[in-house]
């Protein structure tokens, strides 16, 4: 028998596959257009669903009657959502839907349904705690360390601002929703949905709980997914409609999508974050107090205190206050690296006023304060900040802020940090190799767009010596082995540990057959170039071909299981750094924010795929300077209606407003050797403060609140912000 | 002056219009009140109407004829993904904005959710589905490919058709003329570095077939 299977990463020196960039698996379908998402399908007798949704920001229902709508042309079912006395929180709650032959149908049947509104009294503002009616803004109580009142009396040097991030919308391109056919009732319902989820895994148990119908009897399937960003998981409010929609219509596949007005509205946006900071400290740069309040709103529930504001430094001496603010918007969702970006913003605009207050260049107080950042990432952030300035050229264009020389155009350059854990989820994979070579791996993950298609193959491809192409992988269907939901980076470390796992399991039962043709035990072979081979003896061996024509007509099936609990070592670990410098130009006449140059350094241990990694730091950057300068839900308090809710007015940065963007992936032996860390989110964060920061330094004053459109740069110039 | 110029200031060619789209729908003459509409109306052949149920139409689409029942108010997008199963165009915005949903009608690049599927008809309307295939991807799928300037790819069959409209009308184009020229689709994963590289590539491997326009 073999050894002891051994799992770890081969050495960085000897890999073949892992860390090579080949192009990614799906590129193809998705580049000819033949990738079918789920709001592709086109089903046998499929119907479509349209939903009526409220169009006051808080009201009650006093009365509903569908039977016109019932009646109308080509319509199959009508499903009431919020019967008369239910109350809605937000504009764009499910109030009814219509399933139809056509979409027309349904939307002219929705026009036909009666609903009396009581309207309630609302709140949709935010940013002005000032302006923010008593009953919507709660403390949240004061949290202290050390003696920040000290430390502000012995402070050399203190600064001031303000700060802010609006909410902002995740604005997948495929809205929220799914296909959904349910046949028949109670324990004998079958159910066949085609969502669009970040959570193929966990979505039948959830759908199977709401529906009441046994989780035995629902196939979730999912080949592609046209963004997520953290808002979507679960099976949600239109899953349900959409089931319900199905089964009263006999069991006809129902096809319910959001408009992109409703997807605004209320599928999906990150919570706001405002502050006003103190900083403390000496005249070298040293900080030594921190005095902050904060407020946001996350939507109905209002938001806790963040536990990460200042963020990544530890500030001794600190004293911070929050309040909730409510405010009758959709519920906000998990946005790529939840509340860090706000964070970071946050706390990286409040040092680089403490800097520009003390007379000192950012880069040194970053660097001079890392005492107070997690003992086991100072390194690499010194590390990743002298790289970082270098790539920016930060000492030949860096100019203490305002500096900018005369003319209406100012250059000016902003640094900031972020930080993430992103540590593999548990997962589990299947390895087959089959007796003519060719070699299956199921694992029921998703591929958000981030390579994970890729990536697995890589791995099997390096672990079994064969060439990608020989791989056949199956992912995104509940039939699968057990992988784990798509959030907190945490996609990559699960799915390359798992099928590591199973294709070592299933090479060492390749070994058990084919060792005593070559007169050898087990352990003695491996497996590389399409051979099993003698180690050492490169002449004794099998084509990869042979070896498996031993196996006769039974195929080889191991698992391989990743519990993430202590069994990570060597293979995925969590904590990585990341440092952004924006390089801007303002003209200060009429307030535009042009980017010119931005530079991302990050780590993320093992790195699998450079190519697919690059792409996943430019994704987050330029969503990011989409944040920074044109993004923001506008709700108007008159109404309670979102203004914006299209992609002409809620405004995603284009080809043209990007600049150049620079990334250099940190990939050194003591990152490598911690092994695969996800690295979807680290990107996303530090880019408001970057950019923040470099407007600062160009025109000698802070633009507190993003995005810093126009208008928010000349008032800021004005002294107005 | 640039190709696309120099054909708007000829002869006007018949393409889609609210004026068209009202006629088509038979609105009152009160809202053809208007002195721009008056003049125009003046010009344009007598209205036919239409509707408002469904009508038969045929479609010239990837060089076939299709017939189809629309009624006059459904899109040219909507027609092709939900009656023809044509998906590669994607329904995003649906109000112009985004570009997922571009096509090439009459050798334009429009975008398929502004278009209504009736005023389609005469005209030959190219999809992503009718310029190559996964196993053999046209030039600009192929650079979009190699430029990894796909992550989601919900957005990629739009850009993928914008840029060969784009590239079909100016040779040798610069980086800088990609910000225009495909600044009328977005993308939310962010792979504009991946798309300007591929743009540029797919500019080379399509000059020879660009058959000499140059970019003026």
């Amino acid at each position: 028998m073999a050894d002891t299977p051994n799992y770890n990463w081969p050495p960085m020196d000897t890999r073949k596959v892992i860390g090579t960039r080949p192009k990614r698996l799906d590129g193809p379908m998705k580049s000819s257009g033949r990738a079918k998402y789920s709001s592709d399908l086109n089903l046998k007798d499929m119907l479509h669903g349209v939903y009526l949704t409220c169009p006051h920001a808080h009201a009650r229902v006093k009365s509903i009657d569908t039977s016109a709508a019932e009646k109308a042309d080509g319509v199959q079912s009508v499903y009431v959502i919020a019967p008369a006395g239910t109350e809605l929180q937000w504009q764009s709650a499910e109030i009814a839907a219509v399933a139809a032959l056509t979409e027309d149908q349904a939307r002219d049947a929705v026009r036909l349904i009666r609903v009396e509104y009581e309207v309630l009294p609302h709140n949709v503002l935010d940013a002005d705690l000032a302006r923010i009616a008593a009953p919507y803004a709660q403390k949240a109580g004061e949290r202290m360390q050390g003696d920040p009142d000290k430390a502000f009396t012995e402070a050399e040097v203190v600064s001031e601002g303000k700060y802010g991030i609006p909410v902002v919308t995740h604005c997948c391109l495929e809205p929220h929703g799914q296909v959904i056919q349910w046949q028949g009732n109670g324990d004998g319902s079958q159910i066949q949905v085609w969502p669009s989820t970040q959570d193929v895994t966990d979505y039948a148990g959830d759908l199977g709980q709401s529906l009441k119908v046994p989780v035995n009897n629902i196939k979730v399937k999912m080949e592609y997914i046209g963004g997520g960003f953290g808002s979507k998981f679960g099976p949600d409010a239109w899953a349900i409609t959409g089931a319900n929609l199905s089964q009263k219509a006999g069991g006809r596949p129902v096809k319910l999508w959001l408009d992109r007005a409703t997807e605004q509205i209320m599928a999906g946006n990150r919570p706001s974050l405002f502050a006003k900071v103190k900083v403390a400290g000496k005249k070298d740069g040293t900080i030594t107090g921190w005095q902050g309040e904060t407020w946001g709103s996350g939507g109905v529930t209002g938001l806790t205190m963040p536990n990460n504001v200042p963020y990544v430094f530890d500030i001794p001496n600190s004293r911070r206050n929050h309040t909730q603010v409510k405010v009758n918007g959709g519920p906000s969702r998990a946005w790529r690296a939840p509340g860090n970006q706000q964070a970071s913003y946050i706390t990286c605009a409040a040092i680089e006023d403490f800097a520009a207050k003390a007379g000192l260049d950012p880069v040194e107080v970053f660097a001079k304060n890392l005492g107070y950042a997690p003992k086991a990432r100072q390194d690499t952030y010194r590390f990743q900040l002298a790289k970082a300035a270098e790539l920016a050229e930060w000492k030949t264009l860096w100019h203490p802020r305002g500096q900018s020389g005369p003319g209406p155009i100012k250059r000016g350059l902003g640094l900031a940090i972020g930080t993430w854990q992103g540590a593999g989820h548990a997962s589990q994979c299947r390895t087959i190799i089959n007796p003519d070579g060719g070699v299956r791996v199921e694992i029921d993950t998703q591929d958000l767009g981030t390579g994970t298609r890729t990536v697995i193959v890589q791995v099997v491809a390096e672990t079994l010596g064969v060439p990608m192409s020989q791989i056949k992988l199956l992912i995104g269907s509940n039939d699968l082995p057990r992988d784990g939901s798509s959030g907190g980076s945490t996609t990559v470390g699960g799915v390359s540990t798992s099928s590591r796992r199973s294709s070592v399991n299933a090479l060492a039962k390749l070994f058990d057959v084919v060792a005593p043709d070559l007169g050898v035990e087990p352990g003695q072979l491996e497996a590389t170039e399409g051979q099993i081979r003698v180690k050492g003896t490169p002449g004794k061996s099998l084509t990869w071909a042979a070896a498996c024509r031993k196996l006769g007509t039974a195929s080889i099936s191991e698992m391989g299981i990743f519990t993430a609990r202590g069994d990570a070592a060597g293979m995925t670990t969590g904590g990585v750094c990341g440092v952004q410098i924006a390089d801007v130009s303002v003209d200060v006449e009429t307030g535009v924010v042009k980017m010119n140059r931005y530079t991302a350094v990050h780590d993320c241990g093992l790195i699998i795929n450079p190519r697919l990694a690059e792409s996943v730091v430019y994704g987050a950057v330029i969503g990011g300077i989409g944040t920074a300068l044109y993004e923001e839900r506008i709700l108007d308090q008159q109404t309670g209606k979102m203004l914006n809710p299209d992609m002409e007015f809620y405004k995603i940065a284009g080809i043209a407003d990007v600049g150049d963007i620079r990334v250099h992936l940190d990939i050194r032996e003591e990152n490598d050797k911690r092994g695969v860390v996800g690295l979807g989110e680290p990107p996303a964060i530090p880019i408001c403060g970057a950019i923040g920061n470099a407007v600062a330094n160009a025109i000698g004053v802070r633009v507190p609140c993003m995005p810093m459109t126009p208008d928010r740069v000349l008032n800021a110039l004005e002294g107005r912000a | 002056m640039s190709q696309k110029d120099s054909e708007h200031t000829g002869k006007p060619k018949r393409r889609f219009s609210r004026r068209g789209f009202m006629r088509g729908v038979g609105l009152g003459s009160g809202a053809l009140g208007t002195g721009l509409l008056a003049r125009d109306a003046v010009a344009a052949p007598p209205a036919k109407v239409v509707g408002p149920g469904p009508v038969a139409i045929v479609l010239n689409i990837n060089g076939k004829p299709v017939s189809l029942k629309v009624e006059p108010r459904v899109t040219l997008c909507d027609a092709l993904r939900n009656q023809l199963d044509i998906t590669g165009a994607k329904r995003v915005c649906d109000r112009g904005t985004c570009g997922a949903c571009t096509v090439i009608m009459g050798g334009k690049t429009v975008y398929g959710c502004s278009v209504l599927a009736i005023d389609a008809q005469g005209k030959n309307i190219e999809t992503i589905e009718g310029i190559g295939s996964p196993e053999k991807l046209h030039p600009v799928s192929a650079a979009f490919w190699n430029n990894d300037a796909q992550q989601c790819g919900y957005c990629t069959p739009g850009f993928v058709m914008a840029c060969k409209g784009f590239l079909e009308e100016h040779a040798n184009p610069a980086v800088e003329d990609f910000k225009r020229g495909l600044g009328g689709n977005l993308c939310r994963c962010g792979t504009y570095m991946g798309v300007k590289a591929a743009a540029l590539e797919a500019a080379k491997t399509m000059a020879p077939a660009a058959g000499g326009k140059v970019n003026g």
